[in-house]
């Protein structure tokens, strides 16, 4: 262990675990800030202006789609009796899913003091309310008629209706909501005190006023710190089973149904860890180009990127488990319409879409068993963008392939996706690359303050080299 | 900073440090001096500094636990009158009174009160948002979200005095002390 650490090139290894620091260049508190705060008052990169007019542009599509669905009706959709379920419920529950990386690496990560979540946690947080935003307009444009979408909620109306507390589709208004809340309340109070040193920073009247404005006059008192500390503890502990019950109530969407293929008790823990499975996969896809992009390659370093990998092969691994499951439940469990389901999924009309989700969701991961390829930039981006691939097929084949042959062979069916289907998709995808790069543009991706916390000399008895101060006294 | 001349009293004395190091010891000292109306201003929460200030807990935990407690028995409430009062309905041969069904509204509503109850419990305990101060008169101050950490003491304390109080805090190592104006 000394040997190791004598070795090590970098100037200092954490005393207690001799593990290697986390920002490895410039780590004084300066620079940390000027590192994040820099790309917001530089002009932003070419990439960063033609993704924005992508953006903008599959905004309007989604705009144009959304209106259009409403002045025509949902048969504009590809959906049918009996698949009455579509791309539209596939894509909610795979933005969702998306969602629920950020909770787990501002939350759960923090509770479980994993120091390395503070460089990926702002932008992981930001990921996850757009991606819930991206979400949210599913449900919503599916009901049909969205004028009266007010029905999903317990408010006294006119016809002295009420909704049904005991559908899970009434929970879901409940859990999404609910999430999409907590996450911008935490978000937004991580924001704090970094809102506070753009302020600080700022020349400009306007974005001095702007940024003073949200950051509500912090002026890092420590008697604030620690209320606000506290604060960030309990939003943690209750973000931990907020996150873990959204995906499950998502699952009882279909779990709780009769339908063969979906009426299964395994559903919620295999909807959670597909969806951290896919998220962290989307944290991987915005955070390699974006580090390069801006220069946060030392504080984003190449061992945050591994760390993700290594939860990727472990819920890529999980859901495998749950894929194997699902099939020696459906034979053990006896039930011939479960076993038809199961026998329909693998060599059935929608073979294609099973093996797609096999390859990139089983497969795909378990190259993250060797260090070389979860350390390799190109491997990591290329495997994420098939984990998004693989879990986008995996919701299309629980959807659709146990509604397209249920119990009544007179009504089967195969469906097939429209035009507006894959437009209102794409569209979804320009909210979030608009988002996104808003939030590049005009807030710190990377959580100041919280970085500055986690440097060895950022502790109080910190002894060290001249360079940082030197011990006091 | 502002430079008058008038003969106001002073909103208090501010104090610049270098380090962690230096404010954490600093900050043991101020406590042990027995002052009361200060406060250290740092750009991260720096460990074991609510000790070092001699700071309580905080009762923030007892906040979220009633604006839990209040989504919990609101969300049993309002199924339950809906369910079995207002718009009484069997479905599916369940009872009207379904326990099961309603605790994942209760749990999220649990949840959402508690998220509220947290963070704006946190800001009212602040006496945030308060957008101007008078430390955000001085220069050096806009330092403290970036590497600088302060301490701060107001005239308001009994033990107050221009003079004495910023020998002392020299003493405690500050690389610069000013009186910032109220």
């Amino acid at each position: 262990m000394a040997t190791q650490i004598l070795e090590n090139s970098t100037p200092y290894c954490d005393p207690v675990d001799g593990r290697a620091p986390l920002i490895l260049k410039d780590d004084s508190f300066a620079g940390i800030t000027n590192a994040v705060a820099r790309p917001i008052e530089q002009p932003q990169p070419k990439v960063w202006y033609v993704l924005f007019a992508l953006g903008l542009a599959l905004l309007g599509l989604l705009g144009v789609s959304v209106l259009y669905l409403i002045y025509k009706g949902t048969g504009i959709w590809g959906i049918n009796n009996p698949v009455d379920w579509g791309w539209a419920i596939v894509n909610f529950v795979w933005w969702v899913g998306i969602g629920h990386a950020g909770t787990l690496i501002s939350a759960i990560l923090y509770l479980f003091r994993q120091k390395w979540r503070t460089s990926i946690n702002r932008a992981a947080e930001a990921m996850t309310i757009f991606a819930v935003m991206c979400a949210g307009v599913f449900p919503a444009i599916h009901v049909g008629r969205i004028w009266v979408i007010y029905w999903v909620f317990p408010i006294p109306n006119q016809m002295a209706m009420w909704p049904n507390f005991r559908s899970p589709l009434l929970w879901d208004v409940f859990a999404v909501s609910t999430y999409f809340t907590v996450s911008l309340l935490f978000w937004y109070t991580g924001l704090i005190p970094d809102l506070a040193t753009m302020r600080d920073r700022t020349k400009g009247r306007i974005a001095r006023a702007v940024y003073g404005l949200f950051a509500l006059g912090w002026r890092g008192s420590n008697r604030h710190w620690q209320h606000y500390e506290r604060a960030y503890l309990l939003l943690a502990g209750l973000s931990t089973p907020l996150v873990l019950s959204v995906h499950t109530i998502v699952s009882f969407d279909f779990a709780v149904s009769q339908v063969p293929g979906w009426h299964t008790t395994i559903f919620p823990p295999y909807f959670v860890a597909g969806a951290i499975f896919s998220g962290f996969a989307m944290v991987l896809t915005l955070m390699i180009p974006v580090r390069k992009l801006y220069g946060l390659e030392h504080i984003i370093t190449v061992r945050h990127l591994e760390n993700t990998a290594k939860i990727i092969l472990l819920t890529g691994t999980l859901v495998g488990y749950a894929y194997a499951m699902e099939f020696f439940i459906a034979w053990y469990g006896g039930n011939p319409y479960e076993a038809f389901a199961f026998v329909n999924r693998m060599f059935g009309p929608y073979a294609w879409a099973y093996w797609i989700m096999i390859a990139c969701n089983v497969i795909t991961p378990q190259i993250f068993w060797f260090k070389k390829l979860r350390t390799n930039l190109t491997v990591l981006f290329i495997a994420s963008i098939f984990v998004n691939i693989g879990m986008w097929f995996e919701r299309f084949v629980i959807a659709v392939t146990s509604l397209h042959r249920d119990y009544l062979p007179s009504s089967w069916d195969y469906y097939s996706p429209t035009f507006w289907d894959v437009a209102t998709y794409l569209g979804t995808f320009g909210l979030f690359i608009t988002m996104f790069c808003l939030f590049l543009r005009y807030v710190p991706a990377i959580a100041i303050a919280e970085v500055k916390a986690v440097v060895p000399h950022a502790d109080p008895h910190f002894v060290g080299d001249a360079a940082h101060g030197g011990a006091h006294q | 900073m502002t430079g008058t001349t008038n003969s106001s009293t002073p909103w208090g004395l501010l104090a610049e440090f270098e380090t962690p190091q230096a404010i954490y010891h600093a900050c043991e000292k101020v406590r042990d001096a027995g002052y009361t109306a200060w406060d250290a201003h740092t750009p991260f929460p720096v460990h074991g500094l609510d000790k070092a200030m001699g700071l309580k807990p905080s009762v923030l935990p007892w906040i979220t636990l009633a604006a839990g407690l209040t989504g919990l028995s609101g969300a049993l409430l309002l199924q339950w009158w809906v369910s079995v009062i207002e718009y009484p309905l069997v479905i599916s041969g369940k009872p009207l009174f379904s326990l099961p069904a309603f605790a994942p509204i209760m749990f999220e509503l649990t949840v959402l009160l508690s998220a509220f109850g947290t963070v704006f419990g946190m800001l009212a305990l602040n006496r945030l948002p308060m957008l101007y101060h008078p430390l955000f008169t001085s220069e050096r101050f806009e330092r403290v979200t970036d590497d600088r950490f302060f301490i701060s003491i107001e005239s308001s304390d009994s033990k107050f005095d221009a003079e004495t109080t910023a020998a002392f805090l020299r003493e405690l190592g500050a690389d610069h002390v000013e009186l910032v104006e109220e």
